[in-house]
């Protein structure tokens, strides 16, 4: 049986979602630790999402 | 408050009113739209938002109302002429003895009948001439190009009459200081950021204002274009390319050191260099990627949810999605800017890679 490629761009949502996710929550932690460095962590934050972000529409361009 | 509600009403009404007429444009002749299945609508919507997305040889304001732009071709010499030849796309144009016909934005050579003949994959087999024509996302580029050097030129002299910005550098200063102090210096450094300034600045306002653009009700969605973010990440390569310093090319070629015997090297680099080599070609065709892709979907979005109005055809649909629509198109206006901010981020990052000094 042949799998659509649309279940593909499924998981590749699910999979980008889980790891923005996890870098907003874990930058989340970061600035309530230190709420003085929240400029910094929300650089890197938005530089490590647009990374993802970036594979993210890739695999969706090849795939869907 | 009262004024913000009221401000909104408007610009909701408008991005309604501006729309609606759109879906019966192509469908004039055809059925009319209330006794169109929803299917059919369902297509007509797609269409519709297929074509918004697409460069385009005439300039359309908003319904019936468009300009034409020049095409240039090169086809056995060069052929000069305006779009409105096309009749927005309904007529074949013939121009010294050659016949043009226009589909799905593109130009193709045919016949005098205008005859597009299609493979099994309703790809056109026509023959294609090399198209260098001023197309809508060309013009709007060059508008936007001047409208900076004039906005920019104007905020520049006036720190020749004192250190206080006037004006729009009120508002433009401190994004210019910004990029500096937050996107060049943090990742370049403070001794070599200032020849990479310009790009970064030109880049950073560019992609912004382009993206600002683009949610105007004009319909002019230049970074929906990826042949205009291959030209952005394109220079993003060749000046990480061209500046790389001594410990840049190390890093490609040689990126162990000196703390392995060469005979332990050629076995591993085999396979690292080829590596290193794809990661060049890999960030810039991400930035590409990225910006292209973003802006599509952003616009996608707030079109299939104003399309829905549309394929419901219903007044009550109109309320809750307009209202969706404008709360999506504020954020789009956030999108806009950070990607903008993420585009100058990370060519600013492989540029501190490529400038980066011996550190040991």
């Amino acid at each position: 049986m042949e799998i659509p490629s649309i279940v593909g761009a499924g998981l590749i949502v699910i999979g980008a979602g889980l790891g923005i996710g996890r870098i907003g929550g874990s930058a989340m932690d970061a600035i309530a630790r230190q709420p003085e460095a929240a400029g910094k962590i929300q650089t890197a934050m938005l530089i490590a999402a647009a990374l993802i972000e970036g594979i993210g529409f890739a695999a969706l361009f090849a795939g869907g | 408050m009262t004024q913000f509600i009221l401000a909104a009403l408007v610009v909701i009404s408008f991005t309604a009113n501006a729309q609606h007429s759109q879906p019966e444009h192509g469908n004039s002749e055809k059925v009319a739209w209330e006794d169109m299945s929803k299917e059919e609508r369902t297509t007509e919507v797609n269409a519709i938002k297929q074509h918004h997305l697409l460069d385009d040889h005439d300039f359309t304001i908003t319904h019936g109302v468009s300009f034409p732009l020049p095409v240039i071709l090169w086809d056995n010499g060069l052929q000069v002429f305006m779009s409105s030849k096309f009749h927005h796309g309904e007529t074949v144009a013939e121009v010294n003895g050659n016949f043009y016909k226009v589909h799905h934005s593109k130009i193709y050579k045919t016949d005098s009948e205008g005859t597009i003949t299609m493979d099994d994959h309703h790809h056109p087999t026509n023959a294609k001439p090399f198209d260098l024509s001023i197309t809508k996302n060309v013009f709007v580029i060059i508008l936007m190009a001047l409208f900076m050097f004039f906005l920019f030129k104007g905020v520049a002299k006036a720190f020749k009459s004192g250190p206080m910005p006037t004006g729009a550098g009120r508002f433009l200063e401190p994004l210019v200081i910004f990029v500096r102090d937050e996107i060049a210096i943090p990742n370049i450094g403070k001794k070599q950021h200032g020849k990479y300034m310009s790009f970064l600045l030109t880049v950073f306002f560019f992609i912004w204002f382009l993206n600002l653009a683009g949610m105007t009700p004009l319909g002019i969605g230049v970074t929906n274009n990826i042949a205009i973010t291959f030209s952005l990440a394109i220079l993003t390569f060749f000046i990480t390319q061209f500046t790389g310093k001594k410990t840049y090319w190390l890093h490609l070629f040689d990126p162990l050191g000196s703390s392995m015997p060469w005979v332990a090297k050629v076995p591993l680099y085999i396979l690292l260099v080829p590596i290193e080599l794809l990661g060049t070609i890999v960030k810039p065709f991400s930035l590409m990627i990225r910006l292209y892709a973003n802006m599509t979907a952003g616009h996608i979005v707030l079109m299939s949810i104003l399309g829905l109005i549309f394929v419901a055809n219903s007044w009550l649909a109109a309320g809750p999605f307009s209202i969706l629509t404008f709360l999506l198109s504020i954020l789009e206006l956030l999108v806009a800017a950070l990607q903008a901010y993420i585009f100058t981020m990370l060519s600013a990052l492989y540029f501190g890679a490529a400038a980066a000094e011996e550190h040991h």
